[in-house]
């Protein structure tokens, strides 16, 4: 990373992770308490579907949680990627932005598989 | 009497433990240890020391896998089965047995523009420094650095980014960062910014954890980190 | 040039660092899958139950039980860096290391109940 981009870019990078983290932490703890609570009894695709399906709240909060994951989760991966893997050219910086990108899709898609209105395939 | 066993680095790069048997005393450092070997069972052993008693921070070795002073180090507190591990500082080039390269430990102490550069002269009035001030108790909480490099020597970070300025450089920095009188303002938020500055450092914590002044480079490099981002941020980098 | 070992290494921040990374890295690789699995949602209740049988065997719940440590440790070690980064300088704090095993400890716990409940 150090060698393709800015030194401003590496310190806004730094900036966006933290700020980030902290709506993770956020995020995380709702979703830590929503766990175990709904894995009480075991899980069931109509149980989950039940508590999702047309919940407009839950969605948006799973979207921001999601959003937030996309920003905080490459930027870690290209640390480790640059230090424990001495990747340190331009395209671990596309790979991250790859990843972010699978994140984005697959997460959202993810939130919407569970939160579109019941019924419908 | 008793005898230590000492493992010894000898050799550069491509050297090897050699192991010496060395009388001990009560009241015994390091540095007894190695001038021993020297003066009696290896005389062209390699070694730094200048003033023996903690003020220099020339002794620094790495002593049964930590980066310390040997002068300042007791052989009873670090002794392991009436055993030494004594090898030269990590992260440097070793020059010859426990004789580690500085130079590139000092040339990044320059690049994270490590030297004070003011704007009075003479003829000005006295530069007012408010020695309560929140500046100046983070410059005086760091300023007590003589550069030995045990932090250096104990950061992984270092040894994972080749181009990482380093606790000691970035201590500095920030000591100057937060002196009133210095004007090199964006020119050094811009040298330690990035990658091969402050925005790499772990929090692994190993230099605070091993300095023997008890400075915590790590609070100077979160400080840092705080004011390059706002800097990047405002446009001012 | 000679690099350190685990003697330099073995002390708590750097615990925590290692932990944090580690955790890290397992959460992100996990995460792809985590969305896959949701996903099987849009083909209806139905596609959803039948990975959530798949789901339902001794392997798979220590996974999961494993990822919920995993991420509290995670979280409350992240937490302590941003005490670190953000606020006055207050020390490594080393009470923040032994709170995110703590909470690791207590999500571990606290999932488990809830498996066997």
């Amino acid at each position: 990373m150090s060698q393709s981009l800015s030194v401003v870019t590496q310190a806004k990078l730094w900036y966006w992770q933290r700020i980030s983290a902290m709506v993770l932490a956020l995020c995380v703890i709702v979703h830590l308490v929503g766990i175990i609570m709904a894995v009480r009894g075991g899980l069931s695709g109509a149980e989950v579907l039940a508590r999702t399906q047309g919940n407009w709240l839950f969605g948006a909060f799973y979207a921001v949680f999601v959003l937030a994951s996309t920003v905080h989760v490459p930027i870690g991966l290209m640390r480790i990627a640059e230090e424990w893997l001495g990747w340190r050219s331009r395209s671990v910086v596309i790979a991250a932005w790859l990843f972010a990108a699978l994140l984005a899709f697959a997460g959202l898609r993810a939130v919407y598989a569970v939160v579109m209105p019941g019924g419908a395939a | 009497m008793t005898t230590l066993n000492v493992r010894v680095w000898r050799g550069n790069e491509d050297g090897e433990f050699v192991s010496y048997e060395v009388p001990r005393h009560a009241s015994q450092t390091v540095l007894d240890v190695v001038t021993y070997i020297q003066r009696n069972l290896e005389p062209d052993l390699g070694y730094r020391f200048a003033c023996r008693v903690g003020m220099c921070g020339s002794c620094a070795m790495t002593v049964n896998g930590k980066a310390r002073w040997t002068c300042r180090t007791h052989v009873s507190k670090v002794v392991e089965n009436d055993a030494l591990e004594i090898a030269p500082l990590s992260n440097m080039p070793v020059i010859k047995d426990l004789a580690a390269d500085m130079t590139t430990f000092f040339d990044k102490w320059s690049a994270a523009k490590g030297q004070f550069k003011g704007n009075q002269t003479r003829h000005d009035e006295f530069a007012t420094v408010e020695p309560g001030s929140p500046e100046r108790q983070a410059v005086d909480a760091g300023i007590e650095c003589i550069g030995c490099g045990v932090c250096y020597a104990s950061c992984d970070v270092v040894t994972w980014r080749p181009d990482y300025l380093g606790p000691a450089a970035l201590n500095r920095a920030w000591t100057l960062v937060n002196d009133v009188r210095d004007v090199r303002g964006a020119e050094r938020l811009r040298a330690v910014a990035g990658d091969a500055g402050c925005h790499s450092c772990h929090t692994q914590g190993s230099c605070t954890e091993r300095c023997p002044k008890q400075l915590a480079p790590t609070a100077g490099i979160a400080g840092l980190k705080r004011k390059v981002a706002k800097a990047a941020i405002k446009g001012e980098l | 040039m000679r690099k350190n070992d685990l003697r330099a290494r073995n002390h708590a921040a750097y615990w925590a660092f290692l932990v944090h990374r580690l955790s890290g890295l397992a959460l992100a690789l996990f995460l792809p899958a985590h969305f896959w699995a949701l996903g099987h949602a849009i083909q209806g209740e139905a596609s959803l139950d039948g990975f959530l049988k798949l789901a339902d065997n001794p392997l798979f719940k220590a996974g999961e039980w494993g990822l919920v440590i995993l991420l509290s440790l995670h979280l409350v070690g992240g937490v302590r860096l941003l005490l670190i980064e953000f606020k006055p300088w207050s020390g490594l704090r080393k009470d923040w290391v032994a709170l995110s095993l703590g909470a690791g400890l207590c999500t571990g716990l606290a999932f488990m109940l809830s498996l066997f409940s």
